[in-house]
């Protein structure tokens, strides 16, 4: 375009771009995927000491196509692993994970045939919680670096 | 070839004409409908799931419910989804080691896992625990009775439409997570319960925050009484819905309130009573009809005498140590582990080894957590790991009772069926 | 070993052993709970005795244990309350390695139910004539039987599938 030109390369998409990525983030809804005693925590986050929604994720959205961040929050286990890619697979993109806790992380205090040691053996996470389980300032704490994350992204693809 | 209409086999029995020409137009688009029994398929039966993950139950509970329109014919509840292994691990710990383990069953009153284990274990091993710490350890539990019965009224109100309640149990619930700061560091998985005792004693400024709660909280409870007992909205998504008769619910194996809610007054704090139960006044309420109501009446009437019993052991709290001195039986103080060579080499043998039971020796007890009757069984050989440590949970058992109540129910009642039997899913599947 | 019984429980012990005296293996007490063990053939019907004239109309739990000895390895270990009384007693049945079968109780109980389950589950043994009889928490692909003291802990690698890392295209 003749106005890209004129203003410098890529200065109308990188604009755009932030638009974009300052909308996103204030408003990245969250999917709770609350399976153990850090769904507690979350609740807590989602309450009114540590209210999740002056961040933008205002609703709990429990429904995949309608979020964008899924917070696996709790252990998780083989059994459930497969519901949990599903819901993973149904969301749309842009989406982000954040595993919460030790047991999402990394499996935590359950070295057992059971547990599934890290969601991101099946799923790509984007922020790590530790915290057994983590206070509900340190998920906002994950919550922020997610929205730095966004606010980083390119949104806007460029043709050329 | 003359082609078997569907209407031919099978007559509409709900707007017949509209049922009839939906059938033709599916046909004329050259789909074949198989009918395995004569009877409408557009009105029937269907089998739905209500998936591990869905925001109304509590936790990670599959149901797959066979529908007769709107009608639950049948329920099958699938359960597992939250399994660990925990009573595996527990044959590789230490039985103070696996602490931690037991907070995270019932995750919405983890004292009373606590002290569950260190009384099982006491009696195992025969450790004599001090005065204060039982009383430390009744108030720990109470108080995680109240908390774990705001959760179950916060989410059964939401769920029964009214999202502002979660809020402002919640707000209490953030006192009491306070207060369990202060009192153990941590919010609410605390591990604060020692075998012999508990980790450290009550400081001043958490006893002020348990004595303002406990004087503040019942104003709130009578507030939420004015709200919801009168409520029309509340009462006809409650009454009658999900019972339980008094006759099926001792076979069935019903535990807690929802034992309770349908007349059995079987409390173990009066039946078998530990840490000094019998020296404090409460009741145990009880009622008949069985439906959800009761329990929930059962439920708020335990919050009540939860913070009488609060206020008689504040009152009662003798001075003293806070965990027995015997060192093959506790850990020592922090004092004598920094200052003393003893106190270090008995910490280092109480990690290493840990308690050790006679052999061959068993023992079950059990507690009134608030889920109901929550009992280990410990099969001890004689070093300082369980040989086969088994966790009795009430949710196991009421939500095998949830196979029951669900048959005959309305679809839209499932959650509130589900929010008034209060499972917790990772007690559950252990 | 002289047993301390009060007397509900001692009138308990006494109507076993005139009703089911061959049945009846052992009595004993430890920590101050009292274990009764029976043959395993017996269980239904002393339950059923227990039920209707002791009033242990309570099941608390079932469970199993794994004694790893080479005679009667597993044990099924019953935990009744009778509330006429404010008694609790347990019923122990001893079974061998190979083929270890029990009938349910089922009959007497409903609770048992998912109890028995949850010990098939665990360690493998088979509950006859039980209404509702496959696992519950392992899937029922699932070829081991976690509870065993050979199983190990961290489990068997591929015992179990993990979703795919990659989504599935459609």
């Amino acid at each position: 375009m003749g106005l890209e030109s004129a203003l410098g390369d890529g200065y109308m998409t990188s604009k755009v771009d932030s638009l974009v990525n300052w909308a996103r983030s204030n408003a990245a809804w969250p999917m709770p995927m609350g399976l153990a005693c850090c769904a507690i925590e979350m609740m807590a986050f989602a309450g009114p000491k540590y209210d999740a929604s002056r961040f933008g994720s205002e609703v709990m959205r429990f429904s995949p196509r309608q979020s964008d961040v899924m917070i696996v929050a709790g252990w998780v286990n083989y059994k459930m692993a497969h519901a949990i890619r599903r819901i993973w697979d149904q969301m749309p993109d842009p989406k982000w994970c954040i595993a919460m806790g030790a047991c999402a992380s990394t499996g935590g205090m359950h070295r057992c045939y059971g547990v599934v040691q890290g969601c991101d053996n099946f799923l790509p996470v984007d922020a790590y919680v530790s915290g057994c389980p983590p206070r509900p300032d340190a998920l906002l704490h994950a919550l922020m670096k997610i929205q730095d994350k966004i606010r980083t992204e390119h949104s806007v693809k460029l043709d050329t | 070839m003359a082609t078997k209409k569907v209407t031919d086999r099978v007559t509409p029995t709900f707007f017949k004409e509209h049922q009839e020409k939906l059938y033709q137009a599916l046909e004329d688009k050259h789909t074949t409908i198989e009918i395995l029994e004569d009877k409408d398929p557009l009105s029937t039966e269907m089998i739905l799931n209500m998936g591990p993950q869905h925001p109304a139950t509590h936790g990670v509970l599959r149901l797959a419910l066979q529908l007769n329109g709107e009608m639950i014919e049948k329920a099958k509840v699938d359960v597992g989804y939250l399994h660990r292994g925990v009573e595996k691990i527990a044959e590789n710990k230490t039985y103070q080691e696996f602490m931690p383990y037991t907070d995270r069953m019932d995750y919405l009153s983890p004292y009373s896992n606590n002290v569950a284990l260190c009384t099982a274990v006491e009696k195992i091993a025969n450790v004599e625990v001090p005065e204060r710490a039982h009383y430390i350890r009744m108030i720990g539990c109470e108080l995680a009775r109240i908390s774990s019965h705001l959760l179950w009224l916060g989410t059964l109100v939401m769920d029964a439409g009214a999202v502002s309640f979660f809020i402002w149990t919640f707000r209490e619930r953030e006192k009491l997570y306070d207060i369990f700061d202060q009192m153990t560091g941590h919010r609410f998985t605390v591990s604060h319960a020692r075998i012999g005792g508990v980790a450290n004693d009550i400081t001043d400024t958490a006893m002020a925050m348990i004595k303002d709660f406990a004087n503040e909280f019942p104003q709130e409870l009578t507030d939420w009484h004015g709200l919801l007992d009168r409520n029309r909205i509340f009462f006809d998504r409650n009454e009658g819905v999900g019972v339980l008769k008094t006759e099926e619910a001792l076979e069935k194996g019903a535990a807690g309130p929802t034992l309770r809610g349908s007349g059995f007054a079987y409390d173990m704090r009066k039946i078998s009573p530990y840490a000094r139960y019998d020296e404090v006044e409460f009741e145990v309420p009880t009622r008949l009809e069985g439906d959800n109501l009761a329990r929930y009446y059962v439920r708020m009437e335990e919050m009540h005498e939860s913070i009488r019993i609060i206020k008689q052991c504040l009152d009662k709290l003798p001075k003293g140590p806070v965990r027995t001195d015997n060192a093959k039986q506790a850990y020592p103080s922090k004092d004598e582990v920094y200052y003393s060579m003893e106190g270090m080499i008995h910490d280092f043998m109480m990690t290493d080894t840990g308690i050790c039971p006679p052999e061959g020796a068993e023992a079950y007890h059990a507690v009134e957590a608030p889920k109901g009757e929550l009992g280990y069984f410990i099969q001890s050989d004689g070093t300082g790991h369980p040989w086969r440590l088994k966790i009795k949970a009430p949710s196991f058992a009421n939500i095998q009772i949830l196979e029951h109540i669900l048959d005959g129910e309305m679809i839209a009642d499932t959650v509130v069926i589900i929010g008034g039997v209060d499972p917790v899913m990772g007690e559950c599947d252990k | 070993m002289a047993l301390q019984l009060n007397e509900s429980l001692q009138n308990v012990v006494d109507g076993l052993s005139e009703s089911f005296t061959d049945e009846l293996i052992d009595v004993y007490q430890s920590s101050g709970d009292t274990f009764v063990r029976i043959i395993a053939d017996a269980n239904v019907e002393i339950c059923r005795y227990l039920k209707e004239e002791h009033h242990f109309i309570y099941l608390v739990d079932v469970f199993g244990t794994d004694r790893f000895t080479s005679q009667d390895r597993f044990e099924v270990i019953y935990n009744l309350v009778s509330l006429r009384d404010q008694q609790r007693l347990f019923v122990k049945v001893w079974l061998p390695e190979e083929n270890p079968e029990i009938e349910s109780v089922t009959d007497v109980w409903a609770s048992a139910n998912w109890y028995e389950r949850q010990t098939y589950d665990m360690f493998g043994i088979q509950f006859t004539n039980h209404p509702d009889f496959r696992r519950i928490y392992m899937p029922e692909d699932f070829e081991y039987f976690p509870m065993r003291k050979e199983f190990p802990l961290l489990g068997i690698p591929g015992s179990i599938p993990l979703p795919s890392s990659t989504p599935d295209t459609k």
